[in-house]
């Protein structure tokens, strides 16, 4: 058997080469050319304190946030480890079930009319960052009224998320959840802290 | 489809026909040894590892040796691979302390990477190490690629030699592939999916407090893992409070570029190229599938160069291309239509279950064809939830034998193999003796071919009519009716031709699915890969028939709409009664409202 050399050694040099400098390789220029994208394309607080990654969907029930894709990942919605769809068969009863009392949460949440698919039916990765500029429009009245805004502030903040198709004719048009709900979080401690200024002036005044 | 949609898929077609001819012409150049842009800085690596193992590069095998070199270096990567799963909590680069696979799973799994089936029965980023996906998945994504190539060139070798009985040096054709074709490509490739978004680090996974924390409901268990009851019978639940998220990390563009670009698929996250990490943006969405088709599409004008007439290869390309947008148009149809259930209560937006929405319906639908097409098997969508004609696209394209585009050289030998019976039917209507490429098609060439086709066919129909009696495999359908069939259908059509994507509601990781599966993709590999070696052992012997006036054209229309038409009909004949009970009946129920 003088094939066993070959084979054996090609084994060993081939796993050198693909599976130890091939990857280094990537990770360095990676981490040269790219450091943000290759580390997770985290955000972080003014004090430096990771607080998420913008390609990482995260839950959202509160009114006054946006809401975003149901999730199906394991234990609870938008668990990173967990990532994966429900795998749910278009004619599953428990799956029909599920989405029509999603729909149900919806109306009673005061959203009226036809309904952005996205908003009732679960992502692929359950971990979807996105949702589509219809599901968001649904939402505007609501987190207006939780927050004390106006519709036209809420509008400007999300608008102001709205990603384009890439290029002009790639993918979709999305807005991304997590980035909406950190502005609307500053937008209200902002006018919390104009509020107690003001307050303050009134006192000295 | 809006104007956008239109104009996606038109410019993703046209790109891919525009790197047809350069990236099959430098193929055949690497393949039959000429100097190309990159010999300089590669031939003296070439050479070195020709050194170390000592190969001796112009030495050719007969095509027994060279099957041989074949299994045998395939036999040393299962066992290496194997190996590994058992042992990765000894290993380094394991920063989360991951347990070792069981064996089932690690059996399942080394022979899936292995086969370049790449069907996975386990989350990624909760089983394996880095050092498992880098010195384990993402080499035997490179190796598995070369192999599949480096037997389609045998083949096409067969058809352009006369009256030798040698195809070629495996170890020679191995190399080349992945020095010459596989790394450069995937380097770059990996490069530009990071600039995406798509992560390369060996980072240990990052905690990250919640904006909003979360909760959720959970079984109370004793200490040996049983659930807890109250006293009146009920299963005591505790709710959970979430403040903070994990998110994983680790080497995934190098891993994510092999893996398109090798037509293997095995992601290194559970959501595959659904998963952020993976395919960020619209752009690495529409790369990725550039990717999976780019090495298929060429290896058909490689074959036409090697063959000595581009035509050829241009025809079949031009047949798979003709399958593939009338699978996508089909796919496309049924999933914007969404489900007849939800339409009438106000929900609109097609189908969105499973669909991320970065990519837009056409852009997932155009990812879903290609991977079940190629036997690439990522997934950018969950396959489980399509409409049910939605989901009978993707199934049936893995059941025609992965000949549209295919897996990277596997694809275009099945196809050949095809072409000889197109050649041969067509021989029998008008009473002449077949020829296909000038070589005389005889009972040898009809008999390998016939095995070729029909292996994976049997397979799964077999298969899957044990799963339908046995208790263990029907527990393991996470939907039920005719959809649960579907599921099981649909699993061992990707593992018996080697795509590896799923109906992912099914339970896979049994030792019933772990085992059975194994087999299916050995036997779905192997066997065609040899017969199609035997081919090329038997034409290369054979001399030259210049073509006469009887002889069929098979660089023309004609022959490949005779081609494509002989596709359906085997296809049709072998699977549609099984196609009937799942994905048809289940298409009748639903628009039934039953």
């Amino acid at each position: 058997m003088k094939a066993i050399r070959p084979a054996l050694l090609m084994l060993l040099l081939f796993t050198l080469i693909c599976g130890g400098i091939y990857p280094a390789i990537v990770t360095g220029l990676a981490q040269i050319c790219f450091p943000s994208q290759a580390n997770g394309s985290l955000l972080t607080n003014q004090s430096g304190q990771v607080i998420g990654s913008a390609l990482i969907g995260q839950p959202f029930s509160d009114p006054g946030y946006l809401w975003p894709r149901p999730s199906a990942t394991g234990d609870f919605a938008y668990n990173p480890l967990a990532s994966g769809g429900s795998n749910a068969g278009p004619t599953n009863p428990a799956y029909l079930r599920t989405v029509s009392e999603r729909l149900q949460g919806l109306r009673a949440a005061g959203i009226q009319g036809p309904v952005a698919a996205d908003l009732v039916q679960a992502s692929a990765s359950g971990l979807d960052p996105h949702i589509s500029p219809s599901a968001a429009g649904l939402q505007v009245a609501r987190i207006a009224r939780a927050r004390g805004l106006s519709e036209a502030q809420v509008f400007r903040v999300i608008t102001s998320h709205l990603e384009e198709r890439q290029g002009g004719f790639m993918g979709a048009p999305r807005i991304n959840v997590l980035a909406v709900n950190l502005e609307l979080r500053a937008c209200q401690q902002i006018t919390w802290t104009k509020l107690r200024s003001n307050l303050g002036q009134i006192w000295l005044w | 489809m809006n104007v956008y949609d239109w104009l996606q898929t038109f410019y993703f077609f046209t790109i891919l026909l525009l790197l047809v001819k350069p990236v099959g012409s430098y193929m055949a150049k690497i393949y039959q040894g000429e100097r190309t842009l990159l010999s300089p800085l590669l031939a003296p690596c070439e050479n070195l590892v020709y050194r170390i193992c000592g190969v001796n590069k112009d030495e050719e095998m007969d095509w027994q040796r060279y099957a041989g070199a074949m299994l045998l270096s395939n036999l040393m990567l299962f066992v290496s691979l194997f190996a590994l799963l058992l042992g990765q909590h000894l290993l380094p680069l394991n920063p989360q302390h991951l347990p070792p696979f069981p064996w089932e799973l690690a059996l399942n799994t080394a022979i899936s990477f292995t086969t370049n089936t790449n069907w996975q029965a386990y989350s990624g980023e909760s089983t394996a190490s880095y050092f498992t996906q880098m010195a384990g998945l993402t080499v035997h994504n490179f190796v598995s690629a070369a192999t599949g190539m480096a037997v389609v060139i045998a083949l096409i070798r067969g058809f352009a030699r006369r009256r030798t009985t040698l195809v070629g040096n495996f170890w020679v054709d191995l190399s080349r592939g992945i020095l010459y074709i596989l790394l450069p490509l995937a380097l770059i490739a990996a490069l530009i999916l990071v600039s995406q978004g798509v992560i390369q680090n060996f980072s240990p996974y990052k905690t990250v407090p919640l904006i909003q924390a979360t909760s959720f409901n959970k079984a109370q268990v004793d200490e040996t893992g049983k659930p807890r009851w109250d006293a009146t019978g009920k299963p005591l639940i505790e709710t959970m409070i979430v403040e903070e998220a994990t998110i994983p990390m680790g080497p995934v563009a190098s891993q994510e570029a092999i893996k398109e670009l090798g037509t293997n698929g095995g992601g290194f996250f559970n959501a595959n190229s659904a998963h952020p990490f993976e395919n960020p943006t619209p752009f690495s969405h529409l790369f990725e599938i550039l990717l999976i088709l780019l090495i298929p599409a060429g290896l058909t004008h490689t074959f036409g160069r090697m063959v000595g007439n581009t035509r050829q290869g241009w025809t079949l390309m031009m047949v798979m291309l003709l399958l593939l947008v009338t699978a996508f148009g089909i796919l496309q149809w049924a999933e914007t239509q969404g489900n007849p259930q939800f339409t009438h209560l106000g929900i609109e937006g097609g189908n969105m279950e499973g669909k991320e929405v970065r990519f837009g319906i056409a852009g997932t639908n155009l990812f879903t064809v290609t991977t079940t097409a190629t036997s690439c098997g990522a997934v950018a969508a969950m396959h489980d939830s399509l409409t049910p004609i939605g989901g009978l696209i993707p199934l049936s394209l893995i059941l025609l034998g992965e000949i549209v585009f295919g897996g990277v050289g596997s694809g275009l030998y099945t196809m050949l193999a095809f072409a000889v019976i197109a050649v041969f039917v067509s021989g029998l209507m008008i009473g002449r003796t077949p020829e296909y490429l000038g070589k005389k098609i005889e009972v040898q060439e009809m008999w390998l071919s016939i095995i070729t086709i029909l292996t994976a066919g049997v397979m799964v129909l077999i298969l899957s009519g044990v799963a339908t009696i046995t208790p263990v495999a029907l527990s393991s359908m996470a939907n039920p009716g005719a959809h649960g069939l579907s599921e099981v259908l649909y699993g061992f059509a990707s593992m018996a031709n080697n795509n590896g994507s799923a109906f992912a509601g099914l339970n896979a990781n049994t030792s019933f699915f772990n085992l059975l599966g194994a087999l299916a993709m050995l036997i779905g590999r192997y066997v065609p890969a040899v017969a199609m070696l035997a081919m090329a052992g038997s034409l290369a012997g054979k001399k030259y028939v210049p073509p006469s006036l009887g002889t069929l054209p098979t660089d023309q229309a004609p022959f490949a709409f005779w081609l494509t038409l002989v596709i359906l009909i085997v296809g049709a004949l072998t699977f549609f009664p099984a196609l009937a009970l799942g994905p048809i009946v289940e298409h009748l129920t639903l628009v039934g409202g039953q």
